[in-house]
């Protein structure tokens, strides 16, 4: 599976027609401010929706490995992680981007954001931890218990804090709607090209994750040789 | 070491074309394509060459991890 083409090809086909079809498709005007900044809705948002996806495959195989203590589940959950910190950092900071122009300013401790930044720096530790252990099966197991840890808050600070109180994100007035998307600032074609994206992009974290996979497998195997 | 080279090679090519994207600021009012639309396809052109580029990367490197695989596997 993680050596087939078809599934490369379709993040290539999908994310050339998200960045092609994203700033061509028509927009609704929401409010003079917005404008077409609207469009980040094809490039911001779907880091945090491929980033989720990622995160909860790394955990599943965080689980598989205090299963069955294979250490090459520990290479998968780590792989995963890492690309879904990377999107999740490009998330916080393609945000603050648009909140310089569309807030006022790019922190301006909105729940959401500052949720997000609590998300990050937990599974920055995640990395940190496995850094300091040096014993392979000690890493790759404490990893795995941390990682359920790192799992199990990402969606509190994502998505259930930001919720209970008043966010600048949209649909962020209390309990009312989503926080992040609101279901009443999209069109159905702005939604034609919001699924392609969130896809391309999730196949795209996954492609890259598992050449980290491959490579840390083929070191490990190098090693052992020698 | 061959790869950095590569990479510092890139420079002068990056140099050049922000030189020449300063020489085309001056106001030229045109109606071909790439300029109709409030110059959008501008910003279209310059994101598909980013993920296009990215892609071409990860070709490259998935290549190279298949060829160190195969390797691997035909010296045992």
């Amino acid at each position: 599976m993680i050596r087939q083409a078809w599934w490369k090809i379709l993040a290539f086909v999908l994310l050339m027609y998200t960045s092609v079809y994203g700033f061509l498709v028509k927009v609704p005007k929401l409010d003079d401010r917005m404008q077409e900044s609207i469009r980040n809705y094809f490039f911001h948002v779907p880091m945090w929706f491929a980033m989720t996806v990622l995160m909860s495959v790394s955990v599943i195989y965080s689980i598989k490995y205090l299963r069955n203590n294979n250490p090459v589940n520990d290479h998968y959950a780590s792989a995963y992680a890492a690309i879904g910190s990377l999107y999740g950092l490009l998330g916080t900071v393609t945000g603050a981007i648009w909140a310089n122009y569309q807030w006022g300013q790019p922190w301006s401790g909105d729940p959401k954001q500052n949720g997000a930044a609590i998300a990050l720096l937990i599974y920055f530790a995640y990395f940190v931890l496995r850094g300091a252990l040096t014993d392979e099966e000690k890493r790759a197991r404490i990893g795995a218990v941390y990682n359920i840890f790192a799992y199990c808050m990402l969606f509190p600070t994502l998505f259930i804090l930001p919720r209970l109180t008043e966010s600048l994100h949209p649909g962020g007035q209390g309990s009312e709607g989503n926080p992040g998307l609101n279901p009443n600032d999209t069109t159905p074609a702005m939604m034609s090209v919001m699924f392609p994206a969130f896809i391309g992009w999730t196949l795209l974290g996954v492609w890259i994750a598992t050449l980290r996979i491959r490579l840390s497998l083929l070191t490990e195997k190098k090693l052992a040789d020698a | 070491m061959r790869n950095k080279m590569k990479a510092l090679s890139l420079l002068p090519v990056m140099i050049l074309m922000c030189a020449i994207a300063h020489a085309q600021s001056a106001p030229t009012e045109s109606t071909d394509f790439m300029r109709s639309n409030g110059k959008i396809y501008v910003v279209v052109a310059v994101v598909v060459t980013i993920v296009a580029g990215i892609f071409v990367y990860l070709i490259n490197l998935d290549k190279k991890i298949t060829r160190l695989e195969k390797e691997g596997n035909t010296k045992k």
